[in-house]
């Protein structure tokens, strides 16, 4: 076994689109955010101590026997609603039997020739609001392996290590396959819309209320398959003509773990595939690695006639045959679609393309609509989450709706602001402490003491002492250089530590600088 | 159906994660023959229109509760590991990424 | 006044007759672990470090847990004492076959690839005995995995047949079957995917259930064929039989595959049968299941069994089930693909052996699996999950796999045509007697034909019994009567069962293992030869 880590010829990508069409297929596994595992009772919650969310069942021990979790097959089935598939009125699982030491059982319990829900679409808003329709092949039902460390060697890296360190609480979480139809058509585009799509299922998901769609936590993962054809002069990409070739010989990229990797990775692999091809080279069908870093593929596993997964009917899961009564029922709780709602809050709230596509892709929507929902004015609210939170969240490298801070706390604190107890450095300093934990906005203002100062007695003598400390400035104000104020508001903040009201400064500063002849009325109010 | 050759059983060996002697495979070849000979009769029998049982008996649909178990302890997960570490199952250096 | 006399030797009670003056307070559950214990240190043989059985004696059990059995008995007399009321088996003993996994208690398989292992948990069947308070008194031998005819497929080396110790017990439940017939115990349990109940029992004159398919839970019994596999219950009579079956089964929700809805009350059936009248019964004579390849004491006793049956008062009629011919075939691919995957879970990460490989530094995960699973498992296993590999294969599997689950349509359908005309199905368990130990090792094939009459049920999923049709007149050995019933009409067999059995002991004056030979006699020969 060799470790391909040197970078291969690349074809400018210009060049690509010209003399090749991409076929792309995406695989994405979603982790469910049921409460206990796809087969057994152990929960599903993310990182706990190793080994303490397994049982006999996920650990694999002999005897042990799967029992399907309820609230999994729904969660499927709503998936594959929301996805405009058919639901199966009969299918089975199966075991898909390979040796691997993250996977208990040495078989995944899966399914085969007969998915829960099959032959579907999903409308996918590009950037230029023009709509692609992505053709679902299936939805199935399977469960997730156990996570390997790798101890020795270099970096921690799978080659050249020692030994590998198994925690199998990963092991036994639902997961759902959804695999796209060969998306064909998609020409130049094929980057961008891999990872529309992939945006698109995520907000459909979370939409759905099913998962946690965190792909930097693994609970949304792509594999992204692609293939180059030929180009057929002079015909478009989506044409019959075009279609008519045959489809070359794919990679399957795995590891795809954001959205910005997914149109990375693709396109990477389109200029790499078409230098292979240009040089008179074969493609092999193997799976690659991505890498996030160096924004390369490697070569992992050959697909090979080694590979036989030897599926069979699960003797042990009984088959499922949903009523189409239950499943009706179950489409009446599909949500509004996303792009749907998104338009229509867009125009509830008033905000631009440019700043809702913001909020989307900040993952944000829901933040705002909900912190509005609390009280908050659209534009505030909009602000806040992708503003201040976004930079935080970005610094952090935590998802926007991880940070620790509620769409209502959002709200008081903005509330804060209209009623003139907060200026907006100030609660930025009060966000700072509800991030911290230190309680609700109220409080963090009560214990940092980070009230604005309405006493005009205080403030007042801030600003005589600003302008006895500044004789230059002052007299520049008053001789008319009103810009020269901007020096005398500064030196007042600062002694106020930022706990003043920066236009109640300028006003009162205003006031006691005006030109001698204007002065008599307020000196003496 | 054909005889089975001692190159495909030791490809079937690999897929099962055996380490078969060469002499087991001799045996084993010789042996797979006559039995796959005596069962080859399955073939002949039953028709396109027969369906296949895949269970014995005609249950569906059968699911529990989302609701969590009791889990084993971590101890007790690893007490039958032959190396463990860190609370972690050790196991020997894996080659390939899945 | 309780009316029950027991025997002054407490192994030759009836599990029922040990119930009754357990409750009575005849007799403590302590003597009669204690009875049982000895009984097994004088029989039952020793076994080296490595587990392996030495010398020439039973060797039923691969564990024996005095400690814990003698403290379980006293747990039930002390709760007695205090006047709790107790399940009706509380305080007898019990072997639990190998193949269930019992916390605390190891638990192999008969294989080395479990050697040490101690499950951190208890299969449902045996949180059920448990929670009967019975007494758990050890784990039985069994063929590696359950496959096989003989026990000999152990790692741990043969259980030997109590009516000769050179010939095997049957198989895989060989060690249950022979702790019953050599007195160590009055009830064992066993698993069955093929016959691993009742084939033992037929060849060592005991009784021996395979129930309904879901009727006993399978959570915690290592499994071999999943679709196939079903606990049971194994006894020296029909009625104990009956209490251990209602023991174990029942619902579980652990087991997908388990049954809902209401239970037969096998024991009132076991009672009723013993009456001895079977008016109205149409028992199903299988052509299919007799003729050629059967031995001729086992066909002379099978067609007592029917003259006795119709002398109950039972219509005897001829039914055709012609797809059983091709149950054999059928099996031996599914039974092996199965296995093949629920056997890939034994590979030395999480439990169990672990192998390294020879010449290699730093061996992979995928080289200790390989030397693992080569060194760990027998040859029948290897043979088994290498039949089964190939048999799931890609370009293999629609003519091997998808056929033999075709052929199991014909076969379910068969079943359902013949109990249109009968009520229970009747057939010789086994073709033949016990053989000698080593004597089909060589030829699988010929190994596999003794389940030859008991695969169709588990094909079918239906339930069946053996239970003692008398000595064949050329070996002196036992001969097993087969009967079937439909799926969920387990109490049929139990009427049947035991009507059949009061008959024959009747004529017999007493219980075929009366005429087992005396196992002290040929111990102390074995000794002898022994110290020699």
């Amino acid at each position: 076994m060799t470790v391909t880590d040197t970078t291969e010829a690349v074809l400018a990508y210009d060049d690509v689109v010209a003399a090749y069409d991409p076929v792309l297929g995406l695989e994405v596994h979603v982790e469910l955010n049921t409460a206990t595992k796809m087969f057994c009772g152990c929960p599903t919650g993310f990182g706990a101590e190793p080994n303490t969310q397994v049982c006999p069942v996920c650990l694999g021990l002999p005897g042990a026997l799967p029992v399907l979790n309820a609230r999994g097959l729904e969660s499927a089935i709503r998936i594959g609603l929301a996805l405009n598939c058919e639901i199966a009125s009969w299918c089975r699982f199966a075991r898909k039997n390979y040796f691997y030491p993250d996977m208990p059982k040495n078989f995944q319990t899966s399914q085969y020739d007969e998915p829960i829900a099959f032959n579907g679409f999903l409308d996918v808003e590009l950037d230029d609001g023009s709509t692609f329709r992505v053709e679902i092949e299936r939805a199935h039902m399977e469960e997730d392996t156990g996570k390997s460390t790798h101890v020795g060697g270099a970096t921690g890296r799978i080659h050249g290590a020692d030994y590998s360190l198994v925690d199998y609480n990963r092991a036994g979480i639902p997961l759902i396959e959804i695999v796209t139809k060969p998306v064909e058509g998609a020409g130049e585009r094929a980057p961008e819309i891999a990872r529309a799509y992939v945006a698109a299922l995520r907000d459909l998901l979370r939409a759905l209320g099913v998962s946690d769609v965190r792909m930097e936590q693994g609970s949304l993962r792509c594999d992204a398959n692609l293939s180059l054809r030929a180009k057929v002069p002079g015909a478009a990409p989506g044409s019959a003509e075009q279609r008519a070739v045959p489809l070359g010989t794919r990679s399957e990229t795995k590891n795809v773990n954001s959205l910005r990797s997914v149109e990375r990775a693709v396109r990477y692999e389109m200029t790499r595939h078409a230098a292979r091809l240009a040089a008179g080279l074969k493609i092999v069908q193997e799976t690659r690695h991505w890498h996030e870093d160096t924004g390369i593929t490697t070569s992992g596993r050959e697909k090979s006639d080694a590979e036989d997964y030897r599926y069979f009917p699960e003797p042990d899961l009984v088959p499922m045959s949903p009523d189409p009564a239950w499943v009706d029922e179950l489409r009446g709780t599909l949500p509004e679609p996303p792009p749907q709602r998104r338009r229509r809050l867009q125009a509830e709230w008033g905000f631009a393309d440019l700043e809702m596509r913001d909020l989307v892709n900040a993952g944000a929507v829901e933040l705002v609509e909900a912190t509005v929902a609390a009280g908050a004015a659209p534009a505030a609210a909009r602000k806040w989450w992708s503003g201040e939170l976004a930079r935080r969240a970005n610094a952090d490298g935590v998802e926007l709706a991880a940070m620790p801070v509620t769409p209502a706390q959002i709200a008081a604190l903005q509330g804060l602001v209209d009623a003139g107890t907060l200026t907006d450095s100030l609660a930025r300093q009060v966000l700072e402490g509800v991030l911290a934990g230190e309680g609700e906005p109220a409080e963090v203002v009560e214990s940092r003491g980070l009230q604005v100062v309405s006493d005009d007695g205080a403030l007042g003598a801030a600003v005589d002492r600003a302008i006895a400390e500044n004789p230059d400035v002052a007299d520049k104000v008053r001789s008319g250089k009103v810009a020269a104020v901007g020096a005398l508001v500064g030196a007042v903040m600062k002694q106020m530590r930022g706990q003043a009201d920066a236009a109640k400064v300028k006003a009162l500063l205003t006031e006691r600088l005006a030109p001698a002849d204007s002065t008599t009325d307020v000196s003496t109010s | 159906m054909s005889a089975i050759s001692r190159e495909e059983v030791s490809h079937l060996a690999m897929l099962a994660r055996i380490d078969l002697q060469p002499d087991e495979l001799d045996r084993l070849a010789a042996q797979l023959d006559v039995i796959l000979d005596a069962v080859a009769t399955v073939t002949q029998v039953a028709g396109e229109d027969v369906p296949a049982t895949s269970h014995p008996m005609p249950l569906t649909n059968v699911t529990r509760p989302d609701e969590p178990r009791p889990c084993l302890t971590q101890e007790e997960a690893l007490s039958g590991a032959p190396a463990a570490e860190a609370g972690r199952f050790r196991v020997p250096r894996i080659l390939e990424e899945d | 006044m309780t009316g029950t006399t027991l025997p002054a030797d407490l192994t030759r009670a009836t599990a029922a007759g040990l119930a009754q003056a357990l409750a009575a307070g005849d007799v403590s559950a302590v003597e009669v672990a204690q009875a049982h214990l000895d009984r097994i240190a004088a029989v039952d043989g020793t076994r080296d470090a490595d587990g392996v059985a030495t010398g020439r004696a039973v060797h039923a059990f691969l564990h024996v847990c005095a400690e814990s059995a003698l403290a379980d008995a006293k747990a039930v007399d002390d709760a007695r004492a205090a006047g709790q009321t107790l399940p009706a088996l509380a305080g007898v003993p019990i072997a639990v076959k190998d193949v269930m996994a019992t916390r605390g208690l190891p638990t192999t398989c008969g294989s080395r690839i479990l050697q040490g292992w101690v499950p951190p948990y208890d299969a449902t069947v045996v949180a059920n005995i448990r929670a009967a308070r019975m007494v758990v008194l050890g784990k039985t031998n069994m063929d590696e995995f359950a496959m096989g005819s003989s026990t000999e497929h152990s790692a741990y080396g043969p259980t030997r047949n109590p009516w000769d110790l050179d010939r095997i017990p049957g198989g895989s439940g060989g060690g249950s079957a022979a702790s019953l017939a050599a007195f160590e115990t009055p009830l064992a349990t066993g698993t069955d995917t093929g016959g691993s109940i009742r084939q033992p029992a037929s060849v060592t004159g005991t009784v021996g259930v395979k129930p309904t398919y879901g009727a006993v839970s399978r959570y915690g019994l290592v499994a071999l064929a999943s679709s196939l596999d079903q606990a049971g219950p194994c006894a020296r009579t029909v009625l104990d039989t009956a209490l251990l079956h209602q023991v174990m089964a029942g619902h579980d929700p652990m087991d997908s595959t388990s049954l809902t809805g209401e239970y037969p009350d096998v024991v009132a059936a076991a009672r009723a049968g013993a009456t001895g009248s079977l008016d109205g019964v149409t028992v199903g004579v299988v052509r299919e299941l007799s003729g050629d390849g059967y031995q001729a004491g086992v066909l002379r006793r099978f067609e007592e069994s029917l003259a006795v049956l119709t002398e109950a008062g039972a219509k005897v009629v001829e039914v055709s089930c012609p797809s059983f011919t091709v149950a054999l075939a059928a099996y031996y691919l599914i039974l092996p693909s199965e296995a093949s995957s629920n056997l890939a879970k034994f590979d030395a990460m999480r439990y169990g052996l672990r192998v390294e490989p020879g010449g290699v530094a730093v061996p992979t995960a995928e080289q200790v699996m390989g030397a693992t699973r080569a060194a760990g498992f027998g040859d029948e296993v290897k043979r088994r999950i290498i039949l089964g590999t190939y048999a799931l294969s890609s370009g293999y599997y629609d003519a091997y796999y998808g056929s033999a689950q075709k052929v199991r349509t014909l076969i379910q359908r068969d079943f359902a045509a013949a109990f249109g005309q009968a009520d229970v199905l009747v057939s010789p368990t086994s073709p033949t007697t016990a053989f000698p130990l080593g004597d089909k090792l060589e030829n699988p094939l010929a190994m596999y034909l003794q389940d030859v009459a008991t695969i169709p049920a588990n094909l079918a999923g239906v339930p069946g019994m053996s239970l003692p049709s008398g000595l064949a007149d050329e070996d002196g050995l036992p001969v097993g009567l087969q009967i079937l019933a439909p799926a969920g009409a387990d109490d049929r067999l139990y009427r049947v069962g035991g009507a059949l059995e009061a008959i024959l002991t009747a004529r017999w004056g007493g219980s075929v293992l009366d005429r087992v030979p005396d196992l002290s006699a040929a111990l102390a020969t074995a000794a002898n030869g022994a110290t020699r």
